[in-house]
């Protein structure tokens, strides 16, 4: 499975995945999964399964973490031990810590903190199977969980990655792509605002083959969203369905 | 909609919205589970969207009770401290009760054992008689109806259902005492409490609370409720009837 392509790229311009260059990989959501959580999702992104749940808003424990005049967003990215092929220990890794900042600080722009000052919300992520581009994909599940739990957002937040694969700007990078292309970048964004609350570069790239990826990043976060947006419906249609007979 | 002065809306009546969604543009007012931001109007929880007037409202399929100073709740006992109890009212904040306002007179430590007052797990009515962005809420149970609850059942719905349960004018909340013979308290946190003669009349009330919450957006619902009441009742006091013979 995780031989090296020859290529990366064939020459007809398709991906060593069979994909063109700004394709997607196929997406499935799920909202309102778990009956514990006050809200969750699931996402599959191409070969990544990764579960979120958010809780709150509630009283921080402990209390010191707590702020006088906003709410808390706390979130943990975790890994689960079978989610690689290589065993991976369960303990959180410096990865891990740092993922957890950035879903963090990606999702925070999107809420109301001010409304609910000494509160905290809580958001759980699960990576189930991993295959790149996992933060990307846990910021999309992880912002339909907290909009699941009924937490007031300004917007939801998507996430899609872009980089540079044997001299081309592709879209979506894959396990493979990401770790033997030359660049990566991902992009969390919010579609109706249209303001950007991540971006990160790993690689090198020039500057115009830069903001190609950003732009193409951008464009595949549009798509996601209509994806995203629909599972939430989905979920609350039924509800509206079944009442109306 | 259409020829109206140049104040665009999108959305349809008791359209599903997510947050972020854009709802209007111009003059129109954010109302509920809404903002606004550079003169349009977005949707910041999942709902079903309606105007008023100018105001845009979205009723929230997803949300947490909020405290309000001289709402009724239903709260739990968590904790029993030295000069008041800490209960839970499923709301972002826990509340307190004070001693002195329980017992009515003077209250020392040292004679009046709080514990055997009310215990932790017991289960109060009470009004919220004081809260602000920096406090907690205080509840007082200074006022008849209020206090220790020691028969009846307990159901819980989601918050924003409960003005459905009211009714317009109390017209539903009416007509189920009415028809069940049933006392029910419906704590704005989402709790309702029912007490009735016997437990049936209770599991008749119960079910047609669940009826309304399920079928909460759906018009002629009283009609319907009380349709499955008559029913239900007319089949109870057939029961009645057989055992007799």
């Amino acid at each position: 499975m995780n031989e090296k392509p020859e290529k990366l790229i064939d020459k007809k311009g398709i991906r060593s995945d069979g994909r063109k260059a700004d394709e997607l990989r196929p997406l499935k959501i799920q909202v309102s999964v778990l009956s514990n959580a006050d809200g969750s999702a699931y996402i599959e992104h191409g070969k990544n399964r990764i579960l979120a749940a958010a809780f709150g808003p509630r009283e921080m424990h402990p209390k010191h973490l707590a702020m006088p005049d906003r709410m808390v967003l706390r979130c943990r990215y975790h890994m689960a031990p079978f989610s690689v092929q290589e065993r991976k220990s369960p303990a959180p890794s410096r990865r891990e810590v740092e993922l957890s900042k950035v879903i963090k600080e990606a999702l925070e722009p999107a809420l109301f903190t001010e409304l609910y000052p000494r509160t905290g919300v809580d958001v759980f992520v699960e990576v189930l199977q991993a295959d790149g581009g996992t933060r990307c994909a846990s910021i999309t599940a992880a912002a339909l969980a907290i909009a699941d739990a009924g937490v007031p957002m300004r917007d939801l937040v998507v996430a899609c990655a872009a980089g540079k694969v044997d001299d081309t700007v592709v879209l979506d990078l894959y396990d493979t792509e990401d770790k033997l292309g030359a660049a990566d970048v991902p992009v969390a964004y919010m579609p109706n605002l249209n303001a950007i609350t991540l971006l990160q570069m790993d690689g090198i790239l020039t500057a115009e083959e830069f903001e190609k990826a950003v732009n193409m990043a951008m464009d595949g976060c549009k798509k996601i969203y209509e994806i995203q947006k629909e599972a939430l419906k989905t979920k609350y249609m039924v509800v509206k369905e079944a009442s109306e007979e | 909609m259409g020829g109206e002065d140049f104040m665009p809306i999108f959305f349809e009546k008791k359209q599903l919205v997510t947050p972020g969604e854009m709802l209007a543009e111009g003059e129109y007012l954010p109302g509920e589970n809404t903002y606004m931001e550079q003169n349009k109007i977005y949707a910041s929880r999942i709902g079903l969207v309606d105007t008023d007037n100018k105001k845009v409202n979205v009723v929230a399929l997803r949300a947490f009770y909020v405290p309000k100073v001289g709402d009724i709740v239903i709260g739990t006992v968590v904790e029993v401290g030295f000069n008041g109890w800490t209960v839970d009212i499923k709301a972002p904040y826990s509340a307190l009760l004070r001693a002195s306002d329980v017992l009515s007179r003077p209250f020392k430590p040292q004679n009046d054992e709080l514990s055997a007052v009310l215990n932790t797990g017991d289960l109060i009515v009470a009004k919220i008689a004081s809260y602000d962005r920096a406090h907690d809420p205080q509840l007082t149970v200074g006022e008849p109806g209020l206090g220790k609850i020691t028969r009846g059942q307990i159901l819980h719905v989601t918050p924003t259902k409960i003005p459905r349960v009211i009714g317009r004018k109390g017209s539903m909340i009416s007509m189920i005492k009415q028809e069940t013979g049933c006392q029910i308290i419906l704590g704005l946190n989402g709790v309702i409490l029912v007490t009735g003669k016997a437990p049936e009349d209770e599991e008749l009330a119960i079910e047609a609370i669940r009826k309304i919450e399920q079928e909460s957006h759906t018009s002629g619902l009283t009609d319907r409720v009380t349709q499955l009441l008559k029913e239900r009742k007319g089949k109870i006091e057939e029961k009645v009837e057989e055992k007799q013979e």
